[in-house]
């Protein structure tokens, strides 16, 4: 248990399945899949992903046009759906700029200008004027722009552990508000599509051609989406509402780079620590958000490790047949629809799943599930073995 | 409650410094430092094979860490770990958009899952086989204090002994006219509970501490104090002065990290 209790007060997202809360929740109750056959330009492989609307177009601060890059546009998106932006700042007026932390994930932070650039070399073989290293590639960036746009001056920084890397924010956040160097926090986070993780992972073979389907027998591979998530990270009083951050558990796999432990070590312990941490038993949590990639190895060993810690009776889901594999932000999109399922009580299925891959023994729901549930998991695994797990309470 | 540990161990790998013991005299002021090429460290805890799988700023992290953790007489095993690097691995950044930016898209898949930037995180607990917390994080020319906020806010949670790098490498010619970071550079500390025995100094931070108490970080030589602006890990060398410095007994010092809104107390033990 944190040693103050944390609430998410307020909370938005945005990704394939639209901008903000309730395009999500919509998309989530109605079974509508945000992916789309890949129709982004810079890598056309055949692929599908959960491509986010709008960014192209919007209008992008001029005070802060340098740091103008895909990540930053869908940052600044998010942060300005659901009345987010404008609760921080009424935060900041009431607790000062200095004691609001900001703790955001990203993988790739706004690579996209850097691979642009280095097509774009001058006739000396030069980047081309109007690069902004700093503002954008740099993944510092992300976190720059949003303390920048939010005129927040507290404790910052950038977690980057890839997939795993905006669940994290919340354990980071809740270190620095229990020790004094913060009252509250932001956190959250952002990833973008660009080619070095679609022709990244299709290196890798883990790329699937289809749509994804976790968990399913005949499943192959991933869809890369893009997406962003923002919550506000208060001290439990009379006047707040919303879903309790109960515990979360870290560890790391100590295996290979790559690849998951075949028995699910490390998320095993990452799970036992967040219930250790909120201090309740495996049987009270009603719904797990997995992190279910949907790549035959992931599934695998994030089955045998529910399984281990649950047994095969708690309800749970991937939700990346909605939209995609979000990387970097899966944590936070993920903590969100997990937050949904408590205030709303129904668990989304696992979409796109036909039929479950013999030997796996997790309840994944091929169905949605009308249920109030008071305790949901989030999972969130990466690369180099980096694991997170949360848990929420719809107590507040 | 004041937030504070107790150092345990320390590291430096850095050009002209290829460890914490050939650091010392320089930081003293008792050798001047010369730029000269960085030795990249061989860390006895990588195996020659995966070693060749490594890339410079890799290698960088797990020597310096070594080099610390060795000092601090837990195992490797043993230490949560908090990476703060400001850049990542740009090497491996300049190598993908290279590809990228060639007709055939060659990445190679090494090298993909090389360029996280929880990489060196990645290598160092499958070598260790540390199964523990770990974290990889940024805060651009703030890196240094971020990362120490976030190793004593984590020892201010758990009370276990915490494994803090800080490490970066120059960014490649491409990328260098664009960046700030101009020299490789890497430190480590491990931090444990302030009440922990075989402490070299004790910090902690305070809210209250008059600012510039020792002058620490115009103590830095000429030299010094220009490669400390050359490399967001460097922002420590007042620090690590001080703990070069340190004789038993002596006053405690005070001093500003850039990105930290406290002062950084450093207690010699």
């Amino acid at each position: 248990m944190p040693a103050h209790k944390l609430i998410l007060s307020h909370y938005t997202l945005s990704n394939a399945l639209g901008h903000g809360l309730d395009a999500s929740w919509q998309a989530l109750r109605s079974g509508r899949s945000g992916l789309r056959e890949n129709d982004y330009a810079p890598a056309p492989l055949p692929t599908w992903i959960g491509r986010v609307e709008g960014l192209e177009a919007m209008a992008f601060p001029a005070a802060l046009a340098d740091y103008d890059c895909r990540n930053n546009r869908l940052a600044l998106l998010t942060l300005e759906q659901d009345g987010f932006a404008q609760q921080v700042a009424r935060l900041r007026e009431r607790l000062g700029a200095s004691r609001i932390g900001l703790f955001v994930g990203t993988s790739t932070s706004g690579i996209e200008e850097t691979e642009s650039a280095y097509a774009r070399r001058d006739t000396a073989g030069q980047l081309p004027a109007g690069y902004h290293y700093r503002q954008t590639q740099s993944p510092f960036s992300l976190a720059d722009f949003c303390q920048r746009h939010l005129a927040l001056s507290g404790p910052v920084q950038v977690i980057s552990t890839a997939c795993s890397s905006s669940a994290k924010v919340f354990a980071s956040a809740a270190r620095h508000i229990a020790a004094g160097l913060c009252d509250a926090a932001v956190v959250g986070g952002v990833d973008s599509l660009c080619q070095s993780t679609l022709y990244g992972f299709n290196s890798l073979e883990l790329v699937s051609s289809e749509r994804c389907r976790p968990w399913d027998a005949s499943r192959n591979g991933i869809n890369i989406g893009e997406g962003g998530g923002f919550a506000l990270l208060q001290r439990a009083d009379d006047t707040l509402t919303g879903p309790v951050l109960l515990g979360y558990g870290e560890s790391s796999d100590a295996w290979h780079m790559s690849t998951p432990h075949p028995h699910g070590d490390g998320a095993v312990a990452a799970m036992e620590q967040a219930l250790a941490r909120a201090g309740i038993r495996a049987a009270d949590v009603g719904y797990i958000n997995l992190h279910g990639t949907s790549t035959p190895s992931n599934d695998r060993a994030e089955d045998r490790a529910v399984v281990r810690v649950f047994g095969s009776q708690t309800p749970c889901s991937s939700t990346k047949g909605w939209t995609g594999h979000t990387l970097g932000a899966a944590g936070i999109t993920e903590a969100i629809f997990a937050a949904l399922v408590l205030q709303h009580g129904y668990l989304p299925p696992s979409l796109n799943t036909v039929e479950i891959e013999s030997g796996l023994q997790a309840d994944v729901l091929l169905q949605g599930r009308e249920a109030a549930v008071d305790v949901v998991m989030s999972n969130s695994f990466g690369f180099g073995g980096s694991n997170c797990s949360l848990i929420l309470g719809g107590g507040q | 409650m004041s937030l504070g540990a107790a150092i345990l161990g320390v590291g430096l790998v850095a050009p002209g410094m290829a460890d914490w013991t050939q650091a010392v005299p320089v930081l003293r002021g008792e050798r001047p430092w010369q730029a000269e090429p960085l030795v990249v460290p061989k860390p006895a805890l990588l195996p020659a094979n995966e070693r060749r799988r490594t890339t410079t700023l890799i290698r960088l992290a797990i020597g310096v860490a070594e080099q610390a953790q060795l000092q601090s007489g837990y195992g490797a095993d043993e230490l949560a770990c908090v990476f703060a690097s400001a850049e990542g691995d740009t090497d491996i950044v300049d190598r993908l958009c290279e590809a990228l930016s060639q007709p055939q898209k060659p990445v190679s898949p090494t090298q993909f899952h090389n360029s996280v930037h929880n990489a060196p995180a990645g290598y160092w607990a499958i070598a260790a086989k540390a199964q523990g917390f770990s974290t990889s994080i940024t805060a651009g020319p703030h890196t240094f204090a971020a990362g120490l906020l976030e190793a004593l806010s984590w020892l201010h949670s758990e009370q276990q002994p915490v494994l803090l790098l800080a490490y970066d490498v120059a960014l490649p010619p491409l990328l260098a006219p664009h960046g700030d970071v101009q020299l490789p550079f890497a430190c480590a500390l491990v931090l444990a509970p302030p009440g922990s025995a075989g402490a070299i100094a004790r910090l902690h931070l305070d809210e209250a501490a008059a600012s510039g108490d020792a002058g620490l970080s115009a103590g830095l030589a000429t030299e010094l104090a220009a490669l400390a602006m050359a490399n967001p890990a460097a922002a420590a060398l007042p620090l690590l002065r001080h703990l070069a410095c340190a004789t038993p007994g002596a006053n405690p010092g005070a001093l500003q990290l850039p990105g930290m809104n406290q002062m950084l107390v450093v207690q010699p033990c």
